[in-house]
């Protein structure tokens, strides 16, 4: 049943003027900016550098990071639970390895968990949502892998560290560069449809901030594809898996030195389970929906950061939370679909980046956080911005520019989530260019890991029996991460955990269980005098309109 | 975000069954939060991604029944909405190794494929606009490249699976082509094979030791330096 909104008038006005420098802009390159240059543009207009949106934090072993105000609200704060009224006594789950979380780098864990000798039924998945309900599935652009012959994983190497200003753990990048074309190898062998030549070669394309095209792709739905794969080998295996059953805390040994469980609670039914493991991985994801300093973002309903939460109680080192990711491109028209993923594919296929002249303001494949500086400062700085009905402003990204570059038909044979997300609403991208205007995308700092995914604590050490992998950790991407990335940090990173989980099982027992930990965090938090009333993890966002929120009371007692 | 909308005009929607007013242009599943409901399901990516919110609805004055995504659909006054939360449908299991790309190992594992009748009523209740049945005749034909095309934007709603009077798990079924077309069918990337073999034998390990170990000046240097491919 159609309800087409398409351009109002005075946008189909101004998109003339897109059309008018179209074809010079075709064979035109738009500089790239010098070191000095880009520094002053994410100065001046990249969010995270807006010292009023931060905070250092006052307590645990990160004391002193500054991170978003949206971020220490949640770390400083006091547990869901309170750890006197949970009964320990009685274990309602068991497995060898418990992976929290249910995204690409969980499953990525349990299948290699499995691979490296551990029983399927002796792995279990908990996870908030349903399985695979994660931001992974919903990464559209491509995964990197260095397989080319014109390339190379030092390359790679070099151009992760650029992107991430050299902030990145070496030791991380080293390892996720050098696993990159056997993951691909992996998947490809496990059906992955990636987009190949009649020969078989990879058709590979640019993102921003590579020096080489090695952007492997399915069509726009890249992550969606290699998401349900994994879940259909994690099925096939019969891994155990517990839905809508969210971590609220971590369990420790008596002395918080191991990590050896989890109180789960079920979201529907609403009551706890202990769940123990001789190891547990964290894959628990990042923080799109606390949409710091006012983003809409382009994350799934659960990004919550609820591991790092967790994590940092147990005392889990963070690092990078400082800086976030704001996608250039998220959609700024219509208002259905605000801040939702427009992949950098468009802009690795030919689209540029247009203002209201009609004129480019970027290169448009300089690395993320650049092009969405520029944007912004497009948009604010120089008034060259295109005012949506409801007030928002964006610049345009000219999709059509990739069908005459392309070929006619490439939009709908390789963009074909971006076309159906577009037509939906009567605006056809192979004709139109779309509004687009920075939406908050990745957190690129985390949890503290070495390359065996262990979760390392203030001074450095691996945390007994805790691992962690995927978005939730820090130190691969630095402080900005590059297009394609993330794909392969989920998959890299979830099949170490998943090894080094079961490496460390062979040879451990079931610990003790307890809540010492999250006790001893709430005498920190009383001591530095943190309000009672903030409490953590989040679990879900709430949406709830204001009149219904304004009366809600709760009459049944539990 | 929560929505703010102020001197916007309202319509009239009907939760299941139940009238509530909500701002007009607002997806369903935002239109549902705005009149107080917290999800726990029929919700997931909020960007038509995970085919968490199928939705069935009917308009006023119109005998057909509809279906979308909450999360793509606009409300418009007068819609008699319900989510489905959940398509009750057993997996199977098997081990794709040990398995032929053929259109009869489809059948075998899914035999109600051989039931379609060819109503063509799972297309009309794709929210993808996939040509649903068009994918399952492929395979019922063995062309399973063919179906693995039609289906590949499949992101397993399982709406056309209620619909279907031959109660066909069309996106399980989906699931197998598109693995069976990846594995089987499709050739091989041969310098991703040869890449892997070149890391495995050591070739870049030292290079990368090196780099590992260098000081923030000769990293910049090198960003700055390379070249950078068209």
């Amino acid at each position: 049943m159609s309800q087409k909104v398409g351009y109002p008038d005075y946008m189909k006005e101004l998109i003339k003027k897109v059309e008018e420098t179209r074809e010079r802009r075709l064979e035109e390159t738009f500089r790239r900016l010098k070191p000095e240059e880009k520094e002053e543009l994410l100065r001046k207009w990249h969010p995270d550098y807006r010292p009023e949106g931060k905070r250092p934090l006052k307590i645990g072993p990160s004391r002193g990071l500054k991170v978003p105000h949206e971020v220490a609200d949640l770390i400083e704060a006091y547990p869901l639970i309170n750890p006197d009224e949970i009964d320990l006594s009685k274990v309602d789950y068991e497995a060898d390895i418990l992976i929290i979380g249910g995204g690409g780098a969980a499953a990525s864990a349990a299948l290699w968990a499995n691979n490296s000798g551990i029983p399927a039924e002796n792995i279990l998945i908990a996870t908030k949502l349903r399985f695979g309900d994660a931001n992974t599935k919903m990464a559209q652009g491509g995964i990197q892998a260095a397989d080319r012959p014109e390339d190379s994983p030092t390359r790679h190497f070099i151009d992760i560290m650029g992107g991430g200003h050299f902030a990145n753990d070496p030791e991380l990048v080293k390892a996720l560069v050098r696993d990159a074309p056997f993951i691909i190898k992996w998947l490809e062998d496990m059906g992955v449809m990636f987009d190949k030549d009649e020969e078989g070669n990879m058709m590979e394309l640019s993102g921003g901030g590579t020096s080489r095209r090695r952007l492997h792709a399915c069509k726009d739905y890249t992550g969606l594809e290699i998401m349900r794969v994994l879940m259909d080998e994690v099925w096939n295996r019969g891994i155990r898996i517990l839905e809508f059953s969210p971590a609220v805390e971590l369990l420790t040994d008596e002395n918080g030195e191991r990590v050896t469980g989890a109180v789960l609670w079920n979201l529907e039914t609403k009551e706890y389970y202990i769940a123990r493991g001789k190891a547990v991985i964290l894959a628990t994801g990042g923080f799109g929906r606390l949409h710091i300093q006012n983003f809409p973002t382009t994350n799934h309903y659960g990004a919550t950061m609820d591991g790092v939460v967790m994590a940092y109680r147990v005392g889990a080192k963070l690092r990078d939370l400082d800086s976030t990711q704001y996608h250039p491109t998220g959609a700024a028209y219509p208002e259905q679909i605000v801040g939702l993923l427009i992949t950098e594919k468009c802009r690795g296929l030919g689209a540029q980046l247009v203002n209201i002249d009609g004129e480019q303001f970027i290169y448009p494949l300089e690395a993320r956080d650049v092009v969405a500086s520029a944007i912004i400062r497009e948009c604010y700085g120089r008034d060259k911005g295109i005012v949506t009905p409801t007030g928002m402003r964006g610049v345009w990204l000219d999709m059509p520019m990739i069908e005459i570059i392309h070929g006619e038909g490439t939009i709908k044979r390789y963009l074909a989530a971006i076309n159906r997300m577009f037509t939906r609403f009567g605006i056809d991208p192979t004709k139109e260019p779309v509004l687009v205007f920075p939406t908050l995308h990745y957190m690129n700092g985390g949890i503290c890991i070495n390359v065996n995914a262990q979760v390392l604590n203030g001074e450095g050490n691996p945390i007994k029996g805790f691992f962690a992998a995927g978005e939730t950790t820090g130190g691969v991407h630095g402080k900005n991460r590059l297009m394609g990335n993330s794909l392969l940090e989920v998959t890299v990173y979830g099949r170490r955990a998943g090894i080094s989980a079961a490496k460390y099982v062979k040879n451990s027992e079931y610990g003790k269980i307890s809540l010492n930990h999250v006790k001893r965090y709430e005498k920190m938090l009383i001591e530095a005098g943190i309000p009672r009333k903030r409490k953590a993890p989040m679990l879900l966002p709430e949406y709830r309109g204001e009149k219904v929120l304004s009366r809600a009371i709760s009459l049944f007692p539990i | 975000m929560g929505e703010h909308v102020k001197n916007v005009k309202m319509v009239k929607i009907y939760i299941m069954g139940k009238e509530y007013e909500v701002p007009e242009g607002l997806t369903i599943m935002k239109a549902m939060e705005y009149a107080g409901y917290r999800f726990i399901r029929g919700i997931g990516c909020r960007g038509g991604f995970c085919g968490a919110c199928s939705t069935i609805y009917r308009m006023k004055n119109d005998y057909r029944l509809y279906t979308g995504l909450a999360c793509q659909t606009t409300v418009q006054d007068g819609m008699y909405l319900v989510q489905i939360p959940f398509t009750p449908a057993e997996k199977p299991k098997y081990n794709v190794d040990e398995l032929k790309p053929t259109g009869t190992t489809i059948l075998s594992i899914f035999p109600e494929i051989a039931r379609c009748v060819a109503c063509n009523a799972c297309t009309k209740a794709c929210p993808q606009n996939l040509q649903v049945m068009d994918a399952i005749q492929a395979i019922k034909r063995g062309d399973l490249a063919k179906a693995a095309e039609l289906c590949f934007d499949c992101i397993s709603c399982g709406l056309c699976t209620i619909r279907c009077p031959a109660e066909i798990i069309h996106y399980h079924a989906f699931q197998l082509v598109r693995r069976l077309y990846g594995k089987y069918i499709a050739k091989k990337a041969k310098h991703l094979e040869e890449r892997v073999k070149e890391i495995l034998q050591g070739k870049y390990d030292e290079e990368l030791e090196k780099l590992a170990k260098m000081t923030i000046d000769e990293w910049k240097k090198l960003y700055e330096e390379r070249d950078i491919e068209k």
